[in-house]
């Protein structure tokens, strides 16, 4: 049980190399579940082996329970980690792998004996005690993995990635599991991971990743629904946020941004944004099922008139795919909705919702919700 | 249809594949047999028969003067080897368990600067070895012969752990590390006992080094502390008296069994071992 906080981490292998971690810089409550999430290559790994302190920083300073632990060797922080490819010590029985921390530490007998049995109970693996890691499963390695890092009872748990191995249907249950497991314990959790989905369903806190910088931190709602770039809008949420280029016009003190789908065009109203904004290039930002199926112009929302291209039916959904200003866009409907290829749809969009970026440089575009929008056919 | 365990037509090319591993296995059986049968033949029956005719009278003789005269430098030999063995075998796996999990900078430079020991002859180390013996004081002492094949030995055993190891997962160190284990223990308690195939075949590798040699053992020792490799050199080339081929037979044959020994106890390891990391286990 602690808080851990990172305070201007910098980490280089070399004073010539790039930085490998710039400036990281966040906080966690006791008993916060953090997700660390990016692409390859971002450093997420890297910052997850400084805090558990096997890599060194470069600058900085690594704290656990307000403590300063930059300089501690990695026993002495007592955190526990579960490694992607498990790490089990494979002349061991389960039993000897569980128990190894414990023994390290000389703890009594009776009481190693103990936590090996009540962890051993809480992830049920019991019957497996006396086997050997290779006599195991994927989804027994895991647990018995799992089972290591429960056993000391640390001040945090790391997790690397600890799901990528294990096929798709384990890796759900075992997602469920690794959550349901610390609403129980309710230790400070540090979970590194690419997968967006699981970012989104465990994290207390995510922190999006890349080159070593993060680029946003915030609870999953606050990544999902207010994303501060580019980058985070398109690496969270799956099928991903729709880009589409636009111009924008001014019209009555209106910002205007236009949308044309080869067969009509619409005028999506985006309050007041700031000045200096026409004849940038601009993305607009959607959401698949920001896009609802609508007889515009009806109930007040813009509206559009567009040829379905391409249709996905993923059985909860069903995925359209029309072309608004030459791209694709990708609009998740019902999964009743009858349509086909060649079909035309009335599609809407609420302006409330879009996002606005700047598509030279990623940032995201303060638009201010003052006006209430409306529609403008032309 | 036709199962695919079924055992093959004895046609004529198989024949012939026969025929042919047949004769290799003779071309090398052959010498053994020579000097099995010669060791067990009286000098008579050698000097009256041909190599290859069974021995008219099956006589021991031969063997318990050849252990007469070679028990000694036998007794040298494994005095000089078993220590040898084991210390360059342990020092090896340390330096690469270093090499290969705790790197550190110019590490691998190291490593690539040791490698050139595999490649020096043994005869271009004789005149520094000897000069260095001789400041240690260690001179013609069986010490001294343990301390060169330990040291020419290291190069070799530290690129045969070094390669095993690296082809164990950086996690499991981490994992240790963060369990709470040292550098010893993660070696003692993890690694080694990961490791025996390839401990077999470094002690393979180095038994068979260093009871053959006879260079070193020629140069670096004298007198009563030789190794049977120079005995044995030094009864066949005996130049007074009869030839008594029966007993050089043996003597060779007594020198080569502990070699054959540790091939025929721990050689299924060897093969094990020298391919382990090639496959993804």
């Amino acid at each position: 049980m602690a808080t851990l906080e990172l305070r201007n981490v910098h980490k280089t292998y070399g004073s010539g190399l790039p930085d490998t971690l710039k400036d990281i810089q966040l906080a966690i409550r006791d008993g916060e579940f953090l997700i660390l999430v990016g692409p390859s290559g971002c450093g997420k790994s890297t910052l997850m082996n400084c805090i558990a302190g096997l890599e060194s920083i470069s600058g900085g300073a690594i704290l656990i329970d307000d403590e300063d632990v930059s300089g501690m060797s990695p026993k002495d922080r007592d955190i526990a980690m579960v490694f992607q490819s498990y790490a089990l010590y494979p002349t061991m029985s389960v039993r000897d792998n569980i128990a190894f921390g414990l023994k390290i530490r000389k703890l009594p007998q009776a009481a190693i004996d103990e936590e090996v049995a009540r962890v051993a109970k809480l992830l049920q693996i019991e019957h497996l005690l006396g086997r050997k890691p290779g006599q195991l499963s994927g989804g027994q390695q895991q647990r018995v993995a799992m089972g290591r890092a429960l056993a000391r009872r640390p001040k945090i748990y790391l997790f690397d990635e600890p799901l990528s191995n294990l096929d798709a249907k384990l890796r759900v249950e075992m997602r469920t599991e690794i959550k349901l497991m610390h609403q129980r314990l309710k230790t400070t959790t540090v979970y590194v991971t690419h997968d967006q989905i699981e970012a989104m369903t465990l994290g207390d806190k995510v922190a999006v990743m890349k080159d070593g910088i993060i680029q946003q931190f915030g609870t999953p709602q606050q990544i999902y629904n207010d994303p501060a770039n580019l980058f985070v809008a398109s690496f969270i949420g799956s099928p991903p946020m729709n880009f589409i280029p636009v111009r924008l016009s001014r019209q009555d003190g209106r910002v205007l941004a236009l949308l044309d789908s080869g067969q009509a065009r619409c005028e999506l109203p985006l309050g007041s944004a700031g000045d200096g904004l026409e004849g940038r290039e601009l993305m607009l930002g959607v959401r698949p099922e920001q896009i609802t199926l609508g007889s515009a112009p009806g109930n007040g929302l813009p509206g559009i008139r567009a040829e379905v291209q391409v249709t996905e039916p993923t059985g909860p959904d069903l995925l359209v795919f029309v072309t608004l200003n030459q791209t694709k866009v990708c609009c998740r409907l019902a999964p009743d909705v009858a349509c086909r290829v060649g079909d035309s749809l009335d599609l809407q969009f609420d302006p409330e919702r879009v996002l606005l970026f700047d598509a030279s440089t990623g940032e995201r575009l303060d638009l201010s919700r003052a006006v209430k929008p409306d529609a403008v056919p032309v | 249809m036709t199962s695919l365990n079924a055992k093959p037509a004895l046609n004529l090319s198989r024949l012939a594949i026969y025929a042919v591993l047949l004769l290799a296995v003779l071309v090398y059986l052959v010498p053994l047999v020579v000097m099995l049968l010669t060791s067990f033949k009286t000098p008579e029956d050698i000097s009256t028969g041909n190599l290859l005719s069974w021995p008219v009278q099956f006589t021991g003789s031969g063997w318990s003067k050849a252990w007469a005269t070679v028990s000694g430098y036998f007794v040298n030999s494994i005095l000089i080897t078993v220590p040898a063995v084991l210390i360059s075998t342990s020092i090896g796996a340390l330096n690469g368990y270093v090499l290969s999990m705790w790197r550190f900078r110019g590490s691998q430079l190291f490593f690539g600067l040791l490698l050139f020991g595999c490649f020096l002859p043994f005869q271009t180390v004789l005149l520094p070895a000897s000069f260095t013996l001789g400041k240690l004081g260690l001179a013609s002492t069986t010490t001294g012969l343990v301390l060169v094949h330990v040291v020419y030995g290291l190069a070799f055993t530290t690129l045969f752990f070094r390669n095993y190891y690296v082809s164990i997962p950086d996690a499991l160190v981490k994992a240790a590390r963060l369990d709470g284990a040292g550098f010893f223990t993660i070696f003692g308690r993890i690694i080694l006992p990961m490791s025996t195939p390839i401990i077999m075949v470094c002690l393979i590798w180095q038994f068979t080094q260093i009871w053959n040699d006879f260079l070193f053992g020629v140069v670096f020792s004298s007198g009563d502390s030789q190794p049977i490799t120079v005995a044995l050199n030094n009864l066949v080339n005996t130049s007074t008296g009869a030839k008594e081929y029966n007993v050089d037979m043996a003597a060779a044959m007594i020198a080569g069994l502990p070699t054959l020994l540790v091939y025929v106890v721990a050689g299924k390891y060897f093969v094990r071992g020298l391919t382990a990391g090639a496959v993804k286990g």
